[in-house]
């Protein structure tokens, strides 16, 4: 599975690619540059080693010099920055329709939920050539989800979410590690990223015993917690209607626009006083401490498919709650 | 030679008084600089002997020498000991301290009673971190992120905290000292533009330890209040923030690596133009690139934090940022370089250190840009990769640019001679032994392993077994200097006034120095770095 003596980590992923372009560009200025001055310093000092009769030539300095050798490495780091930043961007800005994976990590654990439903500990399988997207919490203290041949690494932190996003190139099983250090048994918090061809990956999702995908036992636990007596698709509802509600602008009662992302969605079944939407009343009881990070993901999942799909986007609800400034629908 | 031995010996700091009591009141900044040199020495075997524990549980994949909760006390520790006892003090605290006030023409600093205070506050500190070591420990890794630290660890945080908290005392008065100093006590003719960059070097450092210090000093007050009254602060549970603490931690601790490599620099800068013969290539840049590390060090604390959950923007802002910081490091680098040009060079021990300092500060700097490119710190970020940068910048620089220092001004501050070729060999096994112990931990990073790992897959094993044996190597190297310093003691060649034939007002006083530094208070009337008009030393003119 592993090389034994590996001295460059397998690529298998498309951000890999890129990463490592940048990576050997680096390594490659580096070498230029430190040859260049342990050359420079090996040259003078076997050049001017102190001989008889022969002083030191006292030189005061070179403005010009100065300026060359401060303007230059600026303007090399500037192509550096650039280029790490463009990569960067397409790192943490996850592409629309891509699988989506919930993860919840505790102490010392990755606990891992498939939006279809599937649940696993430790290894996550995922099919070759989508894009999977990761919404990551914590159950307790900040950890990293780290997949070095997939040049990810995201920070899971408690009372909110992150999210990752890879597109793996190459079917094969590698590291998941965490890498943000969380206790007594941080190094033993491995596991699996199992990479299967789509067909192989089919028959794994079907294989697996799970009931249901996460919206529909979102759906459940909405009912279950009585959201959906003020909650309802029409706008007759004490609370704000929720379909088509993520990824919308939402007006706030204190006049700020915020996007609905699944952070808002999350603190708002948790601390539903911290962000009022406009035209709506503080009603709505505190859910901190009443639901699991499970049962929170299964809502976020269920509220975010009251969204219209992209194919049947004409039919469904275009509800923005009310008092918000119209919006249209956009491309979903 | 023979001169130096039938001279009786002329009453300096050293043997005007003895007794325990005329060293531990005394207010003599030289006898307090060597108070420090013990006690930080001291902590550096203590955080070594941690490193040798860490290195030999990582020679086997398996978590075998010792238990995982213990490997992260050892790592925690080690990290605490070394930063805090160890390397912020040392070059500030031991040659800053005995070398600020000679350098500028002064009796002593301008608080005396205040620098003894401030190795008493650092005495206090490191009593308490040794008895929360020896009492259990803690293991929350040197960073103490929270809410780990505050409501999961059950080990002493409180306890390092505070220890920590008052040392930091200690290096906020050191910094006060060293500003007033400089700016009230020059010797008449000693103007800004005549001060040694060593003495620039130590004034930008005191402005980081006087500004940023505090803010760690609140940051773990906070975290000790939170731990202790539950307050929420950090923890999200109870409406906290455990970014704010990544914030507030950073802003100190990355200008704190400025703390630690700035007066490194200053010691090179010292050590390069004397071997040269030369006067310093460029001395406002120098000197203004010093001040500029300080300021645009303030200013790059989140790049700790990429992948840690901060906006987009801010990363971007804080990576371009972080190129800024380096072009500072990279015109020091060229400016060294280009001092030995048409010079008259040697190679004396102090020398190859500074060589040693300019190659591994060198590797250390350009592998801070792989780090600040936003892409490929995603990747690489709590790996490896980043221990072996960031030990090129703090072992590799700061703490070569100290045994530089030391073995240059040891003539002056103990009046003797180390053996020169023993010197040039701890100097060699130093900087082999550095890069095998940390090399292969850059590519040891690039595969992916995290740090703080206690097991890792087998992969892994054979980088980590080279990179414990070099430590043992490098262990080798920084052992032999203690062992002949101490017999330079005693049997060492008695050193010249200027043994170095250096420029500076510390070699125109004895070695060692008078208790008033100066026999008639000097008056400058020359530039630094006048080597023009310095003579090379007798010894190294015959062996030309």
């Amino acid at each position: 599975m592993f090389d034994t003596f590996p001295l460059w980590p397998t690529r298998a992923s498309t951000t890999a690619g890129s990463v490592d372009a940048l990576f050997i560009f680096l390594v490659a200025l580096s070498a230029l540059m430190s040859v260049a001055i342990f050359t420079m310093i090996t040259v003078f000092a076997v050049r001017y080693r102190r001989r008889r009769g022969v002083a030191a030539e006292q030189i005061e300095g070179s403005t010009a010099l100065e300026v060359t050798w401060s303007v230059i490495p600026l303007f090399i780091f500037v192509v550096i920055f650039v280029w790490g930043a463009l990569i960067y961007f397409k790192e943490r800005t996850p592409p629309r329709g891509a699988t989506e994976v919930y993860v919840v990590a505790k102490q010392w654990m990755w606990k891992l939920q498939h939006e279809e439903g599937q649940r696993e500990i430790n290894q996550l399988h995922v099919p070759l050539g989508r894009d999977v997207k990761l919404i990551l919490t914590s159950q307790d203290v900040i950890h990293s989800f780290y997949v070095p041949a997939f040049r990810i690494k995201q920070d899971v932190l408690p009372g909110r979410y992150t999210t990752a996003w890879f597109h793996p190139t190459r079917a094969g099983t590698y590291h998941l590690f965490c890498a943000e250090y969380c206790g007594s048994q941080h190094s033993g918090m491995i596991g699996q990223v199992v990479v299967l061809e789509p067909a192989q990956y089919e028959n794994w999702l079907s294989g697996g015993g799970a009931s249901g995908s996460m919206a529909s036992s979102g759906q459940n636990i909405f009912q279950q917690l009585g959201c959906s007596t003020c909650h309802r698709s029409d706008t007759q509802g004490r609370g704000p209607n929720l379909v088509g509600l993520f990824g919308k602008p939402v007006q706030l009662e204190d006049g700020r626009v915020i996007t609905a992302d699944e952070n808002y969605i999350r603190e708002s079944i948790l601390t539903p006083g911290a962000k009022v939407v406009s035209g709506f009343k503080p009603i709505m009881p505190v859910f901190q401490g009443l639901v699991s990070e499970e049962q929170l993901n299964a809502l976020v999942a269920y509220v975010k498919s009251l969204n219209p799909s992209p194919s049947g986007a004409a039919g469904g609800p275009t509800v923005v709650p009310s008092g918000a400034k119209p919006q249209e629908t956009k491309v979903q | 030679m023979a001169t130096a031995a039938i001279t009786a010996e002329r009453e300096n700091y050293l043997n005007q008084e003895y007794g325990i009591k005329s060293w531990l009141l005394t207010v003599d900044h030289k006898r307090i600089a060597l108070l420090y040199l013990l006690s930080i020495t001291f902590f550096f075997f203590i955080g070594g002997f941690f490193a040798l524990l860490i290195r030999l549980e990582l020679l086997t994949p398996a978590g075998d020498l010792v238990q995982a909760d213990t490997y992260n006390k050892l790592f925690t520790m080690h990290g605490q000991v070394m930063v805090f006892f160890f390397l912020i003090p040392s070059i500030p605290a031991v040659l800053g301290n005995f070398l600020v006030p000679l350098m500028i023409g002064a009796k002593d600093l301008a608080f005396p009673r205040i620098n003894l205070l401030s190795w008493y506050l650092y005495i206090i500190a490191g009593v308490l971190m040794l008895h929360c070591m020896l009492t259990g420990g803690v293991d929350t890794g040197w960073t103490f992120y929270t809410p780990f630290s505050t409501a999961f660890s059950n080990t002493k945080v409180i306890e390092a905290g505070l220890a920590i908290f008052i040392s930091g005392f200690s290096s906020i008065l050191t910094g006060l000292n060293f500003v007033v100093t400089i700016h009230r006590m020059r010797a008449p003719g000693m103007t800004w533009d005549r001060l040694p960059l060593f003495i620039w070097a130590h004034y930008a450092t005191s402005i980081i330890q006087l500004l940023g210090t505090p803010v760690i000093a609140v940051t773990l007050v906070l975290v000790v209040l939170e731990r202790a009254l539950h307050l929420g602060i950090f923890d999200p549970t109870r409406g906290g923030d455990p970014l704010l603490f990544q914030h507030l931690f950073w802003f100190y601790s990355h200008p704190a690596v400025y703390i630690m490599i700035l007066p490194s620099m200053g010691v090179v800068t010292e050590i390069i133009p004397c071997f040269s013969r030369k006067r310093i290539f460029g001395y406002k840049f120098v000197a203004l690139s010093s001040i500029s590390i300080a300021v645009f060090g303030f200013l790059v604390w989140a790049h700790h934090m990429f992948v840690a959950g901060i906006s987009l923007y801010a990363a971007l802002i804080f990576s371009a940022l972080s190129y800024l910081v380096a072009v500072p490091s990279a015109i020091k680098v060229f400016n060294w370089t280009a001092t030995m040009y048409k010079g008259s060079i040697t190679f004396s021990t102090p020398m190859l250190y500074a060589f040693g300092f300019v190659g591994l500060f060198t590797m250390g700097g350009l592998t801070g840009l792989f780090l600040a490119a936003l892409g490929i710190d995603v990747h690489v970020t709590d790996t490896y990769f980043v221990v072996a940068h960031f030990h090129y910048i703090m072992v590799g620089g700061a703490l070569m640019g100290y045994l530089g220092g030391m073995h240059f001004w040891w003539p002056k501050i103990s009046g003797r001679m180390y053996p020169e070729s023993l010197g040039r060999l701890a100097a060699l096994i130093v900087f082999l032994g550095f890069n095998l112990t940390f090399f292969p931990q850059f590519i040891l990073g690039y595969l992916g392993m995290p740090r703080r790992y206690w097991q890792y897959p087998p992969e892994f094993q054979v980088l980590n077994v080279l990179s414990t044996a070099g430590a043992t190597v490098l262990a080798v190297g920084y052992l032999l200097p203690m062992v002949y310093f101490l017999w330079s003691m005693r049997y060492g060649k008695v050193a010249p006034d200027n043994p170095w034939g250096a420029s500076g007002l510390e070699w125109m006083t004895t070695s060692p120095p008078p208790t008033f530094n100066f026999d008639k208070p000097p008056v400058v009337t020359w530039e630094a770095y006048d080597y023009e008009h310095i003579p090379a030393p007798q010894e190294a003119r015959s062996g030309g």
